[in-house]
């Protein structure tokens, strides 16, 4: 087979030996700066949220939400059964016909506004509650989950009196009830990602937390409940898969939004289609990272690694293949190994961390499966030395080398902290590779001549393309896949397209 | 009578990347005018077919997408010149397809006209109308482009001949998108005549493919088909639309189907493209 990248693990670990020790950050060490996990209060066990208060669930059922850096049981949550899920429907459907679409959107906004400040004023709180259950550094939740969720509400309060300026023609209406099913990889994020601008555009919902992080939903639901919200404007059902499922089928629901993997996003699209349910999907992705030989060294080795390692990898947008120019090929991979190795990993709660633990342990087995097909298939691996913390999920960041495109690891989402660089000649090669995937998601460009970024841009099929930046993140930026990557946007004037019935 | 001329008639053919083939099946069918007159041996386009044109379609997309809007609405444009100076004829099979008297088809063909400009003067201005910039907290040139879906599987209305043919290929065309078609099954003929005009009107060969044929027979292979990025369902029934849209979603493809009595027309304008979002880095 021929080799798309000519650099050997040879020459990585020759790195790691020689030019390691050289660099001044690879020989620094920190101190544990640990944040106090004293401030979160978990119940020893949560209901529903139906109705505008904390409910039993019909069976009784509970399951246990675990810290995943240390497997330790942090509180049980109830298992909605389709009983529950059906309640919690009729409540939306209530507070949607009797309160809702009463409430004038000048009122709605106030009630978005609120949500945002109280969020930011429970700041600290949200961060570690997600840190907790989630196992991301506390300085992403602290500096990008949380702010980012609170700025999400505050955005799309605006828009609640001035749906008629929004461009879908005078006195847009909602849709109704809207069932939202959300991935466990951004769980407050993406909560508020499908409750703002659902709520902006005048419908109720129905939201589905992942079952292994329901909790920063949870202590939403208080916020809603501080905030006023009318009961059974937002209903939050905890479960596992089978609860989603009853979500979807109910015939109850006018909307279902769905963040998750491509194949369940198949099966929903499937089950819908006979039904005039509304659908959005943001799905899976295979990110192309593409590094042009003129790109900014420093900058472009930093956004690489915040392309694949931010969030321990679990990002439907992440930058998990690096395309780079032959031309500096090897430079790139040099530096990118040195500094994969100076990632620091481990407790999530400590301010330093910068890579996290896995969400849980079927994902760390998912993970470890595809990865062994890197080597098999012929790719060069290069794993990260760290110490790796003996209780809980743990994968320490990797990098493949002499990928080829046929390889698994080139082509399927692995969902984790693993890159596979693979390498090109020309732009034309470049673009040609990028979009070798039924995924279109995300992808970023790196170099210092705008016209030829804008022109690769032009070409990638993809629903975001970062320029010399990567996982960036804005309320106002639309977010959202071609193809198999799903349809429909979050974020920005087009996200209120998804709860509008335009 | 020895002083009348013996007319020329013609072969219904299908239109697939720019020629006009008779299906790769050998396959033809009657249709008759709506008082049941013989009109034309049609060709029943197949499977194979299908794929072809679906290969045509994917091959001129990225070329239709890179060329200037400006030049897009040019060529649609065009469309309309070549279908006005053909009015008659259209005409005449629009009301023998649908039974109308010789006003109402020339008033359905003026409208199905002015319908083609209407999409010609969008080709521009789509990125304007649903596209923008955002203004994004950070030191970033943000901005949304709405890009086409890819290519568009349109199942055109059985009734509307050809002013419902003309809405749901020259939406998604305008839009960026290249189009594989089944005209509608017992009134082919204002379509493949329309086809017959994209010949004359700069259209890169493979931008819109007619097949005419039998709908039931022709829809599972584009709903299914791994290559379509997108389907429009005009033209069958609800069973067979929701029989569609579930195979449609093996590759997660959009799905138009049509509202009763709808009053937007821009919904299948919107129904095929897709926002493209771009962040820059400012800086010094």
């Amino acid at each position: 087979m021929a080799r798309t990248c000519a650099l050997t693990i040879s020459a990585a670990t020759e790195v790691n030996e020689h030019d390691l020790t050289a660099s001044r950050l690879g020989s620094l060490e920190y101190d544990p700066a640990p944040e106090s996990s004293a401030i979160a209060h978990f119940r020893s066990s949560y209901g529903l949220f139906i109705d505008g208060a904390f409910t039993d669930p019909s069976s009784h059922e509970q399951f246990v939400s675990l810290n995943p850096a240390n497997e330790e049981v942090l509180a049980t949550v109830a298992q909605s059964s389709r009983e529950d899920i059906d309640r919690a429907v009729r409540s939306a459907r209530r507070a949607y016909e009797e309160v809702w679409s009463h409430t004038s959107g000048a009122e709605r906004a106030k009630y978005l506004y609120r949500i945002a400040r109280l969020i930011l004023e429970r700041a600290r709180e949200f961060a570690v509650v997600e840190t907790l259950d989630n196992g991301k550094p506390i300085r992403e939740s602290r500096d990008v989950d949380v702010p980012l969720a609170a700025a999400h509400f505050f955005y799309y309060a605006g828009w609640a009196d001035k749906l008629d300026y929004a461009g879908f023609g005078v006195n847009p209406r909602p849709i109704g009830v809207a069932g939202q099913i959300i991935p466990w990889n951004f769980p407050l994020l993406m909560a508020a990602w499908k409750i703002a601008p659902a709520l902006a555009a005048g419908n109720t919902c129905v939201l589905k937390p992942a079952e292994t992080t329901s909790l920063s939903a949870l202590l939403l639901a208080e916020i809603l409940q501080q905030a006023e919200l009318p009961a059974g404007v937002v209903n939050i059902v905890t479960g596992d898969g089978s609860s989603g499922a009853a979500l979807v089928d109910h015939p109850g629901v006018d909307k279902i939004a769905f963040t998750g993997s491509t194949e369940v996003g198949r099966l929903i699209q499937q089950r819908v289609a006979p039904s005039q349910k509304r659908l959005t999907l943001e799905l899976g992705g295979k990110g192309a990272n593409i590094v042009f030989e003129d790109a900014p060294i420093d900058e472009m080795i930093e956004g690489i690694i915040d392309g694949i390692f931010f969030n321990q990898g679990h990002v439907c947008c992440a930058g998990s293949r690096l395309l780079v120019q032959e031309s500096v090929a090897d430079e790139v991979l040099r530096r990118l190994v040195r500094r994969v190795e100076q990632l620091r990993v481990g407790d999530p709660m400590d301010k330093n961390t910068d890579v996290g633990a896995i969400n849980s342990a079927a994902q760390l087995a998912r993970i470890r499966e595809l990865t062994s097909f890197g080597e098999s298939e012929g790719a060069t691996r290069y794993t990260s030395s760290c110490t790796l913390p003996e209780k809980g999920y743990w994968f320490a960041p990797t990098v493949f080398a002499n990928v080829a495109q046929s390889h698994r690891i080139a082509r399927e989402e692995i969902f984790g902290p693993v890159l596979s660089v693979l390498t090109f000649r020309t732009p034309e090669e470049a673009i040609v590779k990028a979009n070798n995937t039924n995924y279109g998601l995300a992808c970023g460009v790196w170099s210092e001549k705008g016209s030829r970024t804008l022109w690769v841009a032009q070409r990638l099929r993809a629903g975001v393309i970062w320029a010399n930046t990567y996982n960036k993140f804005d309320p106002s930026s639309p977010f959202g896949g071609v193809r198999e990557s799903g349809f429909g946007r979050e974020g920005g004037r087009h996200g209120l397209e998804a709860y509008l019935d335009v | 009578m020895s002083d009348e001329r013996l007319d020329v008639r013609k072969t219904y053919k299908l239109l697939i990347n720019g020629a006009f083939p008779r299906s790769e099946s050998g396959r033809s069918y009657k249709v008759s005018t709506k008082s049941g007159d013989f009109l034309a041996n049609v060709a029943q386009g197949s499977r194979k077919d299908l794929r072809d044109a679906v290969l045509a379609a994917r091959g001129v997309q990225a070329k239709w997408w890179a060329s200037s809007a400006y030049n897009r609405g040019q060529v649609i444009y065009r469309l309309a010149e070549m279908a006005e100076s053909r009015r008659d004829e259209l005409a005449n099979h629009v009301g023998a397809a649908e039974g109308l008297g010789e006003q109402q088809a020339e008033q359905s063909v003026s409208r199905a006209i002015d319908r083609i400009i209407w999409y010609a003067g969008w080709t521009d201005k789509i990125a304007q109308v649903y596209g923008g910039a955002n203004p994004v907290a950070g030191p970033f040139f943000n901005f949304s482009l709405p890009t086409p879906s890819g290519v568009v599987a349109v199942l055109a209305s059985q009734e509307s001949s050809l002013e419902g043919f003309v809405d749901a290929v020259l939406a998604p065309i305008a839009a960026g998108n290249t189009v594989v078609s089944v005209a509608s099954e017992l009134r082919p003929t204002p379509a493949v005549l329309l086809g017959e005009m994209t010949a004359t009107s700069d259209f890169p060969a493979g931008v819109l493919n007619i097949v005419t044929g039998v709908t039931s027979e022709l829809a599972p292979t584009l709903a299914s088909h791994e290559d379509v990025d997108g389907i429009d369902l005009s033209g069958v029934n609800l069973d067979e639309a929701n029989e569609l849209s579930v195979s449609a979603a093996g590759s997660i493809k959009r799905v138009f189907r049509p509202r009763p009595n709808d009053t937007d027309p821009t919904r299948r304008l919107r129904a095929f493209i897709e926002t493209s979002t771009v962040w820059h880095t400012i800086g010094q």
